[in-house]
């Protein structure tokens, strides 16, 4: 008999008080117990719902059923089938809005843990589950660039089905986002760090510092390779085009948490990276970015405001890390939006001047507009302001990529298995879609990956 | 890794090294840059890149012992090897078409502004190079400015070698006895090439700037190279590292030079780097 209890198994946290002083990971999860018992809620519905809402396709009933039985490796395996990373997925997709937005047993209660149990089973796996390489390689040659989670997967598709995968990464590091973005305590590196060994098991080649466009552009690359996937994400800071962007102690997000999560500017000066938080940081932006840039500057001793222009219902970012905000005592200014950002007599930030907003018409995506209040401006004092209003894709690829068709906004053009308009080309992930999440971009990795297969037989 | 090839002491504070990366060496094109990164726990740091030899595969770096991280580079020798080094990076100059320049070179900006004059005295333009430095000792590549252009000037503040002044003297000098340019090329010290701007932009000649910010990755990620030029946002970067100097906001450039100071003499106080042996402790 399933367990019929009406809510999942709480994840085990650390204490706010505790863990605004450290970056260690902020949820502990599940222990054995928990596992199963949370196992034991899956109703192992036949036509599995949860699964229509994976953009992997993993079998959850499946590795669910491994984990009722106490056994990670099994479970591990059956997720590592389809999917290439999935201790950082256990962690960082939004389940809730995926396969546990399906999952039968939300209906009354809460849905099954799913992600719960996926991070059980990669933490728990005793390794034997790791992927190994084929034994036969089929001769044909791929070229991969970026190596994001969209890259990633594509080589670890490839490789499986017998490609030589050469992958190219820009900074020193490969892993992108993962690395240089989302914050240690909410993604381990060390973890990171294994699921790539994990992908150069396979045979996979990663080649860092290696920038595509400047030390080896598209063109070449396909003269060795049959096929080149562009996976080279979402990295251009956006910034509100505000008076003031430019002072001392602005950061955009992907600098805050660049010089944070890949330099570990929090050790120094045991690292060689600084940063400086100064007086409370402003944080403009309501994303999963803006959440993680204002943890992070909790840590480093700041008091946190948040500024978003609409309201909590409207904030895209996945309910758990706004409460994990909060919890933190970050503060939230809703409905509020810069206008200006006011610097002292040495350039530096001395406070940001907000405008209030109320909630119009709803636009094209149906989302409220909102307006300014005419005379509400207020000034926050701040001593750091970091801008987290979304990113672009990185021009680079297209200004030395002349074939490569591209769209208004910068980002490469690429049917919905990745198909670019120029020949052996394909591309997928933040770079298709703009600013997304994870488990898109390892989704559309996955469909390119098959996509090059299918093209080259 | 990337090895050191050679190393040479161009004074007491400036340092050449050849650096070991095929891959750069080819693409490299003057005004391009690369980044390095000393070790797993070092900072990312941008160069422009001073030469290359494609042959040989390496790339040529000049670099000055002014924080924590250039200190620490000094004491490498030759066949130490850096973790990281990437390029080349942002945009090549774009110097065609110029028939007559005038290039201008501060302090360590010379080991830039030498290469800049060579390849456009070698292109057949006819080329001036105005150098300037604090003092005699801090001289540097003397044998080779003479080769690189139809015309020399040194200059030195205190007057200890060449002629005393500051190298916007020896230009205004020039530009008022009727000198005609198609465009001065200005590579040193931020308030140097503002001054050297000020001074062109009555005259109205074509004046381009190198400009060498603050930044981690280089390829237009973190956004921490930004300037203001013509009352846009640029990213150092990707957009240049050469811009229309009178366009730039400087001031703003020089305000945000400063915004990692106090941590720059953190890590050299925390960090004590043996003069004797290398050794950081």
């Amino acid at each position: 008999m399933p367990n019929m209890r009406a809510d999942k198994n709480p994840m085990p946290m650390q204490d706010p008080e505790e863990r605004i002083h450290n970056f260690g990971e902020v949820t502990l999860g599940y222990s054995e117990e928990a596992a199963i018992d949370e196992a034991q809620r899956c109703l192992h519905c036949k036509n599995a719902p949860c699964m229509a809402g994976c953009p992997v396709n993993v079998p959850i009933p499946d590795f669910i059923e491994r984990v009722k039985a106490g056994d990670a490796d099994g479970a591990l395996a059956v997720i590592r089938a389809q999917n290439a990373l999935p201790a950082v997925c256990g962690r960082v997709c939004p389940q809730e809005t995926q396969c546990e937005s399906r999952c039968v047993r939300g209906i009354k209660g809460e849905s099954v843990a799913i992600g719960r149990l996926e991070r059980w089973a990669a933490d728990h796996a005793t390794g034997k589950a790791a992927a190994t390489a084929p034994t036969e390689k089929n001769g044909k040659r791929a070229a991969i660039v970026g190596s994001g989670p969209a890259s990633l997967t594509c080589a670890g598709e490839l490789a499986s089905a017998g490609w030589d995968v050469t992958v190219y990464e820009a900074l020193h590091t490969p892993g992108g986002v993962l690395m240089y973005g989302i914050p240690e305590f909410r993604l381990p590196k060390d973890l990171v760090r294994s699921e790539i060994d994990k992908v150069r098991a396979m045979g996979v080649k990663i080649e860092t510092n290696t920038v595509v466009g400047r030390t080896v552009d598209v063109e070449e690359l396909l003269r060795d390779a049959d096929a080149v996937f562009l996976g080279s994400g979402a990295g251009l800071p956006n910034f509100q085009g505000i008076p003031g962007e430019s002072l001392c102690g602005v950061y955009s997000a992907n600098e805050f948490l660049t010089r944070i999560n890949l330099m570990k500017a929090y050790t120094f000066p045991r690292y060689d990276t600084p940063i400086r938080v100064d007086g409370r940081a402003v944080i403009i932006g309501g994303g999963n970015v803006a959440m993680d840039a204002a943890r992070c500057a909790r840590r480093m001793g700041a008091e946190v405001t948040i500024v978003y222009r609409r309201s909590m219902q409207e904030m895209p970012a996945r309910r758990e890390e706004i409460e994990h905000a909060m919890e933190e005592g970050v503060e939230f200014r809703l409905l509020t939006n810069p206008t200006e950002i006011l610097g002292d007599e040495n350039g530096f930030v001395k406070a940001i001047r907000c405008i209030r907003m109320e909630l119009g018409e709803p636009d094209e995506r149906g989302r409220r507009r909102p307006v300014p209040v005419p005379g509400s401006e207020e000034d926050i004092p701040a001593g750091t302001v970091i801008v987290a209003i979304g990113n672009s894709p990185n021009p680079l690829l297209r200004k030395t990529t002349a074939d490569l068709p591209t769209d208004a906004r910068g980002r490469v053009i690429a049917d919905e298995n990745g198909r670019t308009g120029m020949k052996n080309v394909y591309a997928g992930g933040d770079a298709v879609t703009g600013a997304a999440t994870v488990i898109l971009a390892m989704g559309a990795g996955k469909r390119a990956a098959k996509a090059i297969i299918e093209d080259h037989p | 890794m990337y090895r050191i090839t050679r190393r040479k002491a161009l004074n007491d504070d400036v340092t050449l090294m050849e650096i070991e990366a095929p891959c750069v060496a080819v693409k490299a094109r003057p005004g391009q840059f690369i980044i390095f990164r000393i070790d797993e726990e070092g900072e990312r740091i941008p160069l422009t890149i001073a030469g290359t030899n494609p042959e040989a595969g390496t790339v040529t770096i000049v670099f000055q012992k002014v924080g924590y991280t250039t200190r620490k580079l000094d004491t490498l020798r030759e066949n130490d090897c850096l973790s990281d080094f990437v390029g080349p990076l942002g945009e090549p100059s774009h110097t065609e078409g110029i028939r007559r320049a005038a290039v201008i070179g501060g302090g360590l900006g010379v080991a830039i502004a030498w290469p800049q004059a060579k390849a456009l005295h070698d292109a057949g333009a006819e080329t001036e190079l105005i150098v300037g430095f604090r003092n005699e000792k801090l001289i540097i590549l003397q044998d080779e400015l003479a080769d690189a252009c139809d015309r020399l000037t040194v200059m030195t503040d205190d007057g200890s070698n060449g002629r005393r002044g500051f190298v916007t003297d020896a230009l205004r000098e020039r530009l008022e006895a009727g000198a005609e340019y198609d465009a001065v090329i200005a590579i040193g010290p931020l308030p140097m090439m503002k001054a050297v701007c000020e001074l062109t932009r009555p005259y109205g000649i074509r004046t381009i700037v190198s400009m060498n910010p603050v930044m981690i990755d280089g390829t237009g990620m973190c956004g921490g190279c930004r300037l203001t030029v013509g009352g846009e946002t640029k990213f150092a970067c990707v957009d240049g590292p050469d811009f229309d100097g009178h366009l730039v906001d400087f001031d703003e450039a020089i305000a945000r030079g400063r915004m990692f100071k106090p941590q720059e003499r953190e890590a050299m106080e925390k960090k004590h780097i043996c003069n004797l042996t290398g050794e950081v402790r």
